[in-house]
């Protein structure tokens, strides 16, 4: 395996709270991510992934732990790190006094490259966003859609080596999704290296080699997609309904069919290796769900066994 | 063009918090670039407002004082004698109106710095840049002013030259401090006790009569304030009568930008890369 570029052992990160013990964001993280590797980083809100993304982006200091990027300590080459990286902050902070072009070339002089390579890459970079004809676009006048991919546009502006993306498509829509997925399967081709967060299980299993569940600032599970819901899930899942207010009620009595039962609000989940079977067993306890659904199991039951929460609260 | 880039970004080294990467003059000319598309009545209004002041009382209250005598010792015309209190003034207006609301608004409602702090530039860079984005206004202003006075006939010796650079030095002293002050203000309010101190500094600093018809503890307190070194300085030198107290008003500016500097910078330190 080539040496990691990215590197975290025992990672941990606090914030002072006023007349309180700090607040531990990050506990205890130790992962490695591959030159050319997609790492995902899942969790619930509040799980420490931002502040995680921001250890690695050099614009946080870690509280303990060792931290290697590109082969360099953050904490001794915090500018020279950030100058190889790309950043998606999942709060767009694009610049709203400028248009959309001056945002991108503006960018790069930030980074210290000439005038001449930040016009090219501009207009480059427009045409990777498809954001052309809104070149002369206030940031303002776009939108939420398009400032995110434009917000994606300036994190290459300076042909990162890492590409770190919070929650990059959060606010898309599915069209836009899939462009970008699709970007960024050419980045990953030309051998960038991609970090990202996102709250969508079926992107995290698009676009992620590899990844990690975290929550309370720990890792849950690490592995790939397909081998994290081999280990942590049935193969089926079957769902059914009751209604809000029967679901808790009727699980009592669902004890015993499949592996496992979770109750969400909604509704009720049990996991099998045979979902019809499953089914057939509830109607035959004279149970009659409001609507019954049998599918793959996927990386959110893994997520709701490892968390033990909804990920979009 | 790969090649290019890396050259450009390869090999600084400094913690996370490292404060200097060289290269304010991004950050100068991204205020540059949002500049041309900013409103200008107010630019031009703020420039206007001392030519008015010079206008109105320089030849209408000038009509009845006569002449008037600066603290060098020199008798001149009322306006002469107002005029480069207010080019100092133009020099404070215009540095502290892109230094403290432009600032404010950046730092509380865009997230402006934090993108930028995420590049290789540093808290120093961010900081020197805005400042000098800043005092441009002010010499701008300045500048005009000064040819107002030519016209005039108000620049009385040829040490009136000096006036320009002594107006840089004073509109980066405004914009160092003030967007110092600004970077630790929360809420409107807080800004507010930036026009309650400007106000009466413009009024009491020797700008319109000499600061002699005060009691001494009143001339210790204006003298305190930093507009009043500036009208000095550059009252001295368009007037023509050099003293080496000039010196002391040039160390005040010469203070006023270090501290500024530096609180600005650790502010931005403490907000955007904690
Ligand atoms: N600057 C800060 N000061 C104090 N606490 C903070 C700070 N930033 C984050 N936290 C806390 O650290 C925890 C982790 O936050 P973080 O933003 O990393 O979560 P996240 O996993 O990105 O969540 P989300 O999915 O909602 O984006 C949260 O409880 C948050 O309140
Ligand atoms: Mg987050």
């Amino acid at each position: 395996m080539p040496e990691a570029v990215i590197t975290a052992e025992s990672l941990r990160k606090t914030y002072k709270v006023k007349g309180k013990a700090d607040f531990v964001a990050v506990d205890d993280l130790s992962f490695e991510v591959a030159p050319g590797e997609s790492f995902g980083l899942l969790g619930p809100n509040g799980a420490g992934k931002s502040t995680t993304m921001k250890m690695i982006g050099a614009v946080s200091t870690r509280t303990a732990g060792s931290l290697s990027i590109l082969g360099l300590d953050p904490d001794q080459y915090g500018p020279e790190i950030r100058s190889r990286l790309g950043v998606v902050p999942q709060q767009d902070n694009l610049d709203g006094e400028l248009n959309a072009r001056e945002n991108l070339f503006i960018y790069g002089r930030y980074f210290g490259l000439p005038a001449k390579v930040c016009h090219e890459k501009a207009d480059e970079l427009l045409a990777f966003a498809q954001l052309e004809d809104k070149a002369k676009s206030r940031v303002d006048a776009l939108s939420g859609g398009m400032k995110r991919r434009l917000t994606i546009a300036r994190g290459l502006i300076n042909d990162p080596r890492i590409l770190l993306l919070d929650e990059p498509t959060t606010g898309l829509d599915p069209q836009a999704r899939h462009v970008l997925w699709d970007r960024l399967f050419r980045l990953k081709e030309r051998g960038t290296t991609l970090v990202l967060t996102t709250h969508y299980m079926d992107e995290a299993e698009q676009l992620c080699d590899r990844l990690i569940v975290v929550d309370k600032g720990r890792i849950m599970a690490e592995g790939t997609p397909s081998s994290l819901i081999r280990q942590h899930s049935s193969r089926e899942v079957l769902e059914v309904r009751f209604g809000s207010d029967r679901n808790q009620q009727v699980a009592g009595t669902l004890e015993g069919i499949g592996d496992r039962v979770e109750v969400l609000p909604d509704r009720i989940l049990v996991y099998t290796s045979d979902g019809e079977a499953a089914l057939e067993r509830i109607t035959a306890l004279g149970l009659s769900p409001i609507t019954s659904l049998v599918r793959r199991s996927s990386l959110e039951d893994v997520f709701l066994r490892l968390t033990g929460r909804s990920l979009i609260e | 063009m790969t090649g290019v880039i890396e050259q450009a970004t390869v090999g600084r080294r400094g913690g996370v918090r490292a404060l200097w990467a060289g290269n304010p003059w991004a950050v100068v000319q991204r205020g540059l670039i949002a500049a041309r598309s900013s409103s200008w009545v107010v630019v031009l209004s703020g420039f206007f407002e001392p030519v008015f002041y010079l206008a109105s009382m320089g030849i209408g209250l000038g009509a009845l004082i006569g002449t008037v005598q600066t603290s060098g010792g020199a008798e001149v015309s009322y306006a002469a004698f107002i005029a480069p209190a207010l080019l100092a003034v133009s020099a404070m207006n215009g540095a502290i109106y892109d230094s403290t609301w432009n600032v404010f608004f950046k730092l509380n409602y865009g997230k402006l710095y934090e993108g930028m702090l995420a590049t290789s530039l540093g808290p120093l860079d961010v900081a020197l840049g805005e400042i000098l984005y800043a005092l441009l206004r002010g010499l701008v202003y300045a500048a005009g002013f000064m040819v107002i006075m030519q016209i005039w006939g108000l620049n009385l010796a040829w040490t009136a030259i000096l006036a320009l650079p002594a107006v840089l030095l004073i509109a980066f002293g405004f914009a160092s401090l003030g967007m110092a002050v600004t970077s630790y203000m929360k809420t409107f309010q807080h800004m507010d006790w930036i026009n309650f101190v400007l106000l009466p500094m413009f009024l009491f600093s020797a700008t319109l009569y000499p600061i002699t018809v005060y009691p001494e503890w009143v001339q210790g307190i204006v003298m305190a304030f930093p507009l009043w070194h500036g009208v000095e300085l550059i009252r001295g030198f368009t007037t023509g009568v050099l003293s080496p107290d000039m010196g002391w008003h040039i160390l005040y500016y010469v203070v006023m930008i270090a501290v500024g500097l530096v609180f600005t910078t650790k502010r931005m330190r403490a907000l955007f890369l904690d």
